[in-house]
């Protein structure tokens, strides 16, 4: 694998090969010293188009525990009436002598487009509306040890149901990807001017009404519904998001006894998701965040630390 | 100069020769013994085209394109007119600044340039520009708001019953803004949904149409459609013809020939407005282009420097992309079956020359004492496109690298050989 860019077409061995990575990379973090020198010499740059705290942090923190040496370039928005280019701006840090670079950006496909600039490593941090595939990998990393711990074997007949604007999220598509290949049944929920054109094309079940899932499905991912949605006449109100798509605690009682709620954050309590629902005990919102920095130790370590024979 | 071409077919399929002399079409009789030849034999003379929708970016973005390189694109693609579009910098919104653009044409121009005028001023869409001066002062007949669409209904009323005056023509950009939204990148559709690429949904053309027309049926004027992309536009255009409206519409060549598959690549070459659409839209834009519903083939020629398109993320990236070089050749791959030749000619150059009032010196038969203004056309040939070898100042061409017909084997304007191959 010389890029992660996206879930859509990530074979399932290379998706369970990252996971299974991720665990010992998670014991390692439990070491008195949580390092490894697997990077060492390695150079790699954190390019943010936009605001970050977990993904960079997380990245940042795994680029650390590596060895590699890491580099944060918080970059402005590149349109073309202002300031450099991408183009220019990825030819300028490549100069320096980049290995790998993590980028983020406001704009779907941009991440795919770099690799046609560049020769190093790249890594999608989140592309627009399109992908954001470390954070799928985490998200299946939580679930999985979810469902271990209750008797599981991984995705098998398990029911992963995605809620909110899907129109807009590049979690929720790299989710419906990545959760596909790895065997689960998707169910998207949505009001229907938060669903994407084509949406019946994905194969995946898609219903408006959250009751219809919320008592039989076994993983409840609620999506942060963005401020520009809530002013941009989506839905009528807040209020109504809430009480029609959002998990109360109503919803949360009825949810099977071993079933499980995620959240990339950062939350809107009150609105997607209740304070009831985000602290109870069967949230893995917290366990998300902690699987993070091993899950992309995994995903650095896979593209730049083995050897060509690996790779 | 003299010149004698020998053996042209003409579309009518008749062959004879074309004696030029003195810039007009002489009795080949009278051509004297050591006159240059030029040898025809397999090729067809059709009238030079003409384009109707042209960004030749002068003045303001001279690194992309200026009249000189477009008007030799224009050459090279078999035009003898183009008309240029209104957003430049300054936006050609007064008398002077259209007298500005026809003294740019007549001193470097390899092609007739005829100015269009903005409808509003600084294309903003709140107030008419000096219509009636342009008209006066320049000869405008053609005015267009293109890359912005008029929104207000009560305007676009004004402007059209405005340019009744003079027989002018107003030209809509048509793109519902409230349905397009700002960050709108491409069609929607599947390939937008599953990529996350902000789509604009193909009624948001159709609707404007929808209005306009009855506009103009309200005020009796000429509303012309600029580069119409989806189905439900055309079946808009049939209703209105129909009733005796008096709308005319363009399609470009690329909705006649490229789908927003390409935009699966991100390739920001294929960004473009009205965006590259489905096999669908495609198919129904062909079979209107053949049966009249649309009038007229126009490029958009949208050069744009690659530090604005290329070096940019797909939604950063402008819009446009480059049309004069092989319109006919793309005219030809997708059309030329259901058209024939005398078709072609009759979109390419006598309606366009109708609709922008140049018919006097544009799109005439081939006969004696006309205008010496034609092409000539190899059937035969074809190449694989590189856009290296363009004569634009750009290099956003979404033909590179295909293999399709090489016709243009040389231009003739008023008298003057602008291109031969």
């Amino acid at each position: 694998m010389k890029h992660l860019l996206d879930t859509h077409g990530l074979a399932y061995d290379d998706a369970v090969r990252l996971l299974d990575t991720a665990e010992t990379m998670a014991d390692v973090l439990t070491r008195d010293v949580p390092k490894l020198p697997a990077l060492r010499g390695r150079t790699v740059v954190n390019l943010f188009y936009e605001d970050s705290t977990r993904t960079r942090g997380s990245f940042e923190l795994a680029e650390k525990r590596l060895s590699a040496d890491s580099m944060n370039v918080a970059a402005k928005g590149s349109s073309v009436s202002k300031g450099e280019s991408m183009r220019d701006t990825l030819l300028t840090l490549d100069a320096m002598g980049v290995d790998a670079f993590v980028i983020r950006h406001a704009v779907s496909g941009s991440v795919a487009q770099a690799t046609g600039w560049v020769g190093a490593h790249i890594i999608n941090a989140g592309d627009g509306w399109h992908a954001h595939p470390t954070q799928a990998l985490l998200d299946a990393y939580v679930m999985r040890q979810h469902f271990r711990a209750h008797g599981g074997t991984d995705w098998a007949g398990k029911t992963v149901a995605i809620v909110g604007d899907i129109k807009h999220s590049r979690v929720a598509r790299s989710n419906v990807w990545l959760q596909k290949t790895l065997g689960a049944r998707v169910v998207l929920v949505a009001p229907p001017t938060l669903q994407p054109a084509g949406i019946s094309d994905w194969g995946v079940d898609v219903v408006t009404d959250l009751d219809e899932i919320v008592d039989s499905a076994d993983i409840m991912m609620m999506l942060r519904v963005q401020r520009e949605r809530m002013e941009g006449g989506f839905f009528p109100s807040t209020r109504e998001y809430a009480e029609r798509y959002g998990l109360t605690p109503a919803r949360v009682d009825r949810m099977k006894s071993d079933a499980a709620i995620c959240h990339p954050g950062p939350m809107n309590r009150g609105v997607e998701i209740s304070a009831a629902a985000a602290d109870a005990a069967n949230s893995l919102i917290l366990d998300q965040v902690a699987a993070g920095v091993a899950v992309r130790m995994s995903v650095l370590y896979h593209l730049l630390g083995g050897t060509d024979e690996e790779n | 100069m003299q010149l004698l071409v020998t053996g042209a077919e003409l579309a009518d399929g008749t062959r004879g020769d074309l004696f030029v002399a003195d810039g007009v079409l002489r009795d080949p009789a009278d051509a004297p013994g050591d006159v240059e030849r030029l040898d025809a034999d397999g090729l067809i003379a059709l009238p030079g085209f003409v384009d109707l929708h042209t960004h030749l970016r002068e003045p303001g973005r001279e690194d992309a394109e200026t009249v000189a390189s477009g008007t030799r694109a224009a050459a090279r693609g078999g035009y003898t007119a183009v008309f240029a579009m209104a957003n430049t910098d300054p936006v050609t919104d007064t008398g002077e600044s259209a007298e500005h653009i026809l003294a740019l044409g007549r001193r470097d121009g390899s092609a007739q340039v005829v100015p269009i005028g903005a409808i509003t001023k600084g294309l903003a869409g709140a107030e008419l520009a000096e219509l009636g001066s342009m008209n006066a002062r320049a000869g405008v007949t053609v005015f267009s708001d293109d890359g912005m669409c008029v929104m207000n209904a009560g305007l676009m009323c004004r402007a059209l019953e405005y340019v009744t005056a003079f027989d002018g023509v107003v030209a809509q950009h048509a793109q519902d803004s409230n349905l397009a939204g700002t960050s709108a990148c491409c069609h929607e559709s599947e390939i937008s949904g599953r990529l996350g690429l902000p789509g604009w949904p193909a009624v948001a053309e159709s609707v404007i149409i929808a209005r306009d027309v009855q506009l103009a049926k309200l005020t009796g004027s000429r509303l012309h459609v600029c580069h119409v992309s989806t189905a439900e536009s055309v079946e808009v255009l049939r209703w209105a013809k129909a009733q005796g409206i008096r709308v005319t519409a363009e399609v470009t060549p690329h909705h006649l020939y490229l789908t927003t598959r390409e935009v699966e690549s991100y390739d920001p070459t294929y960004k473009v407005n009205p965006p590259l659409r489905t096999d669908e839209h495609v198919d129904a834009v062909r079979q209107a282009l053949a049966d009249g519903t649309i009038d007229v083939v126009a490029t958009d020629h949208a050069p744009h420097a690659s530090h604005d398109k290329d070096d940019h993320a797909f939604g950063d990236a402008r819009p446009g992309m480059l049309g004069l070089e092989q319109a006919l050749a793309v005219v030809m791959e997708t059309s030329l079956e259901r058209l024939g030749w005398a078709g072609v000619a009759d979109r390419m150059s006598i309606a366009p020359a109708r609709i922008g009032g140049v018919s006097g010196t544009q799109g005439r038969p081939l006969a004696m004492g006309e205008p010496a203004t034609f092409v000539l056309v190899d059937p035969a040939a074809r190449a694989v496109v590189n856009r290296s070898a363009s004569a634009s100042i750009s290099r956003n061409n979404p033909y590179h690298g295909r293999e399709l017909p090489d016709p243009v084997v040389a231009t003739v304007w008023a008298g003057r050989v602008t291109y031969r191959r």
